[in-house]
């Protein structure tokens, strides 16, 4: 996963042996796999735009990679409608690709690729061309079909969400170099970098210096290469009459409100002047631009060059806290 | 009103025009060729001149047609997917052959195969003899639709989505697999249109066959040359009864190919 | 393997379009540069070049015009019905898809020495078959469709929308014409009028049907070509075809530096298209492919 244009599908392609890396070894099972052609690698490779072959019917089309092995018509035929069940395509047998409906050609696809049994299944983006509402359920089913086949896959994607709740691990990649590889919760809760942590999920950036109620560490953070970041979810807001911990934390001033059917998103300008956005649920207190309130900074994430942190805000710590 | 009639007059010349030079004209042939009746009509094209010089020319035709399915393929392949030293100039002088007045074209021809020529002389004593007969008509019919089947394939070849292509390599097919089972299917549209068009071009080439075919009546006449040979000898009516035949064969090759177009809609 | 098909296919360039061209060189050249002059100088040469520049010149004037003005009522007359335009369609494709000498066979068909309309013409001293006239309309006929071809499918792409807006701002029809309208299709026209001069030079067999082709009287380069080579004058036919040849090779390049040079979305599409406007030339199939 990663931006566009940071060479996530180069990557995929030089797994496939359709491009050539200028330099490094590619391991398919410990073995060196960089002098093997495409043919020879036994991958499945899903396209964004699934590149099926548009004179041949959907089921030539999957049968195609056991054709090719000389594999005995009857196994293929087995082969073939199973999978056909499997992917709900019933009845598109002998359709072009033409006559089908996005969602039947990307299944298409998959089966195409699954047919020959791959080691190795590669993704390019194949929901790039879907409805966002569509997308989200196409990730369960994409999830259960791993699992069903079992096959190893690598999966390209610029959508963080989709990374998120499909993969057992994730690899964000920028600029041809990786970022971070760990799995979604490691990912998502201790970014290594900023530009991780600001990929992923949404976050508040702040620069130092800066100060903040409950952060005593942040005084040691002057240089210009420092970056806060601070996740909507952690902010808590209450209104100024009822605070949490008042000494802990800051007053400010509800600026920005609005509607987002499931939620409220609020900015809040505190009285050092800097804003901060955060999430409000439709149930709880609905606040309006001008209120005053008292909001709560669970925790922040700080990136130098050096080192990356995560504070907690120290008054959950102390029972005692004491202001500075 | 000054204007509408201005418009008016204008329309008349465009119809004028267009009547005295294309729908006269073509109905002159058919009318001619009719004029005596359909029995002097069929005679004619029966005699045995004539007759012969129909079916040499479509049987060369055809066999034209059938080579440049396959060279034009090719070469269209080849122009697009290779990069080599001269190949833009190569790929320019693909149309040389539609730019060339056909008696050049002939005469190319000629010399370059005829007595004078150190090839001509190299191929005689070999005992290969390229005039004057059925090859050499098939030598001129070949380079005058030289361009048609590989400009329609071209265009096909370029904008073949390569993720087809990469799509076969991963499921283990080889690169001939792939051109066979993939890339052939796909242009096979172009291939048809191109040869339909270069079919109808090899029956109405006369510029070329002229000089090099030796015009043997019965034996190497082509039936446009047939058509000229009556035309000098003043029996129009003959000239006209194989005219009409050529003429309705071109129709509905035309035809085919805008039918055949329009259904698959291709874009050249 | 590629450099097996490389070569196969370097090779039959050579074979079918090279050597013969090259051919043609060594034919004139043969006795040095002096036959080649002489072959120039002869006054039939100079007639027939002479015809052949008179015979464009005409054709190109004819087909221009008309050919805008038809283009123009084919693309934007209301008052065309539906069946017409079927019709209109078809016979202007019709030249391309009739053999040159089937073509010089119709005119001598409706206006020879022995036609009611041959006889008429004649009598008013207006020999129209073997002589100039009715080489001039066999060209049009074979040329006629190219101004068209070209000028009608930007005609259909540009719209009305600019005729309108002058004509709002007061401009008459005749302005808007000369101002507006020709300007934004002038590319097509030039290209037609390209194509349409590199035909009319290279039209042989209707020519030669309809010219009768006496020496110094009705022959054009290409028929003396022809003429040249059937007496066997190996020297001379070269070199005239030679200077042909020369042509066909500019006309190439000509075309290919407009296709480059012009601008304008209007021609954008054109790239390939250039090729399919070359059927025309040399009695080639039309433009199916558009429309």
């Amino acid at each position: 996963m990663g931006p566009s244009g940071g060479g996530k599908t180069s990557i995929l392609r030089m797994l496939a042996g359709l491009e050539k890396p200028d330099a490094g070894e590619i391991y398919f099972n410990g073995k060196l796999a960089n002098s093997l052609s495409v043919q020879e690698r036994g991958i499945g490779f899903v396209f964004q735009n699934y590149a099926l072959f548009k004179h041949m019917t959907v089921f030539d089309n999957i049968a195609y990679g056991l054709k090719v092995k000389k594999t005995r018509p009857a196994v293929i035929k087995e082969r073939v409608h199973n999978l056909i069940n499997i992917m709900g395509l019933e009845g598109t047998e002998n359709k072009f690709p033409d006559q089908l409906s996005g969602g039947q050609r990307q299944r298409v696809a998959f089966a195409r690729a699954l047919a020959p049994e791959p080691k190795l299944l590669l993704l390019d983006e194949p929901f790039a061309a879907i409805d966002a509402k569509i997308r989200k359920e196409l990730r369960v089913w994409l999830r259960s079909l791993i699992n069903e086949f079992g096959t190893t896959t690598i999966f390209v994607t610029h959508d963080q969400d989709e990374a998120i709740e499909v993969a057992d691990e994730i690899i964000i990649i920028q600029k041809g170099q990786v970022e971070q590889q760990g799995t979604p919760w490691e990912i998502y809760n201790q970014p290594a970098s900023a530009f991780v942590a600001s990929f992923i999920g949404e976050s508040n950036k702040l620069d130092a210096p800066l100060s903040l109620n409950g952060f005593p560490e942040l005084s040691e953070y002057k240089g210009p290469d420092v970056q806060v970041l601070i996740r909507p979810e952690w902010i808590e807001i209450h209104s100024e009459n009822a605070p949490v911990r008042p000494e802990a934390g800051q007053e400010g001033t509800v600026r920005h409100v609005h509607f987002r059917g499931d939620s409220w998103y609020l900015e809040i300008e505190l009285l050092n002047g800097i804003r901060l956005f955060t999430y409000q649920a439709i149930n709880q207190q609905v606040y309006q631009p001008g209120d005053k309130v008292n909001i709560f900074i669970h925790r922040l994430s700080v990136f130098t060059p050096k080192e990356t942190r995560i504070l907690e805000n120290r008054s959950k710590v102390d029972l005692m806290p004491i202001n500075l | 009103m000054k204007i509408k009639s201005f418009r008016i007059a204008v329309r008349s010349v465009v119809m004028g025009y267009l009547l005295i030079l294309i729908i006269l004209p073509i109905s002159a042939v058919y009318i001619k060729g009719f004029s005596l009746g359909w029995e002097p009509f069929w005679k004619e094209i029966s005699g045995v001149i004539a007759w012969k010089a129909i079916l040499l020319t479509l049987k060369l035709s055809i066999f034209t047609t059938l080579i440049q399915a396959v060279i034009g393929t090719f070469i269209a392949f080849v122009l697009v997917r290779y990069r080599f030293f001269g190949r833009s100039l190569f790929n320019s002088m693909v149309d040389l052959p539609f730019s060339l007045p056909t008696s050049v074209s002939g005469l190319m021809l000629l010399t370059l195969l005829g007595p004078q020529s150190p090839i001509g002389k190299w191929l005689n004593t070999m005992g290969i003899h390229l005039l004057y007969n059925q090859t050499a008509i098939i030598i001129g019919m070949v380079f005058v639709t030289f361009p048609f089947v590989i400009r329609t394939v071209q265009p096909l070849i370029e904008q073949f989505d390569p993720s087809q292509e990469e799509a076969s390599y991963t499921l283990g097919a080889g690169k001939g697999y792939t051109f066979f089972r993939i890339l052939l299917p796909s242009v096979f549209p172009g291939i048809i249109a191109g040869s339909m068009l270069a079919f109808s071009r090899a029956l109405s080439e006369f510029g070329a066959l002229s000089l090099i075919s030796g015009n043997l009546p019965g034996k190497t006449m082509v039936a446009s040359v047939f058509i000229y040979g009556e035309v000098e000898n003043n029996n129009m009516q003959g000239a006209a009864a194989v005219a009409i035949v050529l003429i309705t064969l071109s129709l509905i090759v035309l035809l085919l190919v805008n039918s055949f177009q329009k259904r698959r809609g291709i874009q050249a | 393997m590629r450099k097996v098909f490389i070569s196969i296919t370097v090779l039959l360039f050579v074979l079918i379009l090279i050597l013969p061209f090259i051919s043609i060189v060594f034919g004139a050249f043969q006795n040095g540069v002096g036959p080649v002059i002489q072959a120039f100088k002869r006054p039939e040469a100079i007639h027939a070049l002479t015809v052949t520049f008179i015979i464009t010149v005409i054709v190109v004037i004819l087909n221009a015009v008309i050919g805008v003005i038809l283009s123009l009522e084919i693309v934007r007359g209301k008052w065309i019905p539906k069946w017409l335009h079927s019709f209109i369609n078809i016979m202007i494709d019709l030249p391309f898809s009739v053999s040159p000498v089937i073509g010089g066979l119709m005119i001598i068909l409706l206006f020879g020495p022995t036609t009611v309309l041959g006889m008429f013409f004649e009598n008013i001293g207006f020999k129209i078959v073997f002589a100039l006239p009715g080489m001039v309309m066999a060209t049009v006929f074979v040329t006629f469709p190219l101004m068209v071809r070209e000028i009608v499918p930007v005609l259909s792409e540009l719209g009305t929308s600019s005729e309108e807006a002058s004509a709002t701002l007061g401009a008459g029809p005749v302005r808007t014409f000369f101002q507006i309208t020709l300007p934004s299709i002038r590319w097509a026209v030039y290209y037609g009028l390209v194509l349409t001069i590199a035909r009319s030079v290279g039209e042989f067999g209707a020519v030669l049907v309809v010219s009768g082709n006496i020496i110094n009287q009705t022959q054009t380069a290409t028929t003396l070509v022809y003429q040249d080579s059937v007496n066997n004058n190996i020297v001379a036919a070269d070199s005239v075809a030679l200077l042909l040849g020369i042509l066909s090779i500019l006309v190439l390049l000509v075309l290919e530096w407009m296709k480059n040079r012009k601008e304008g979305r209007v021609y954008a599409y054109r790239g390939k298209k250039f090729r399919k406007a070359l059927w025309s030339i040399s009695s080639g199939q039309p433009s199916k492919f558009s429309n």
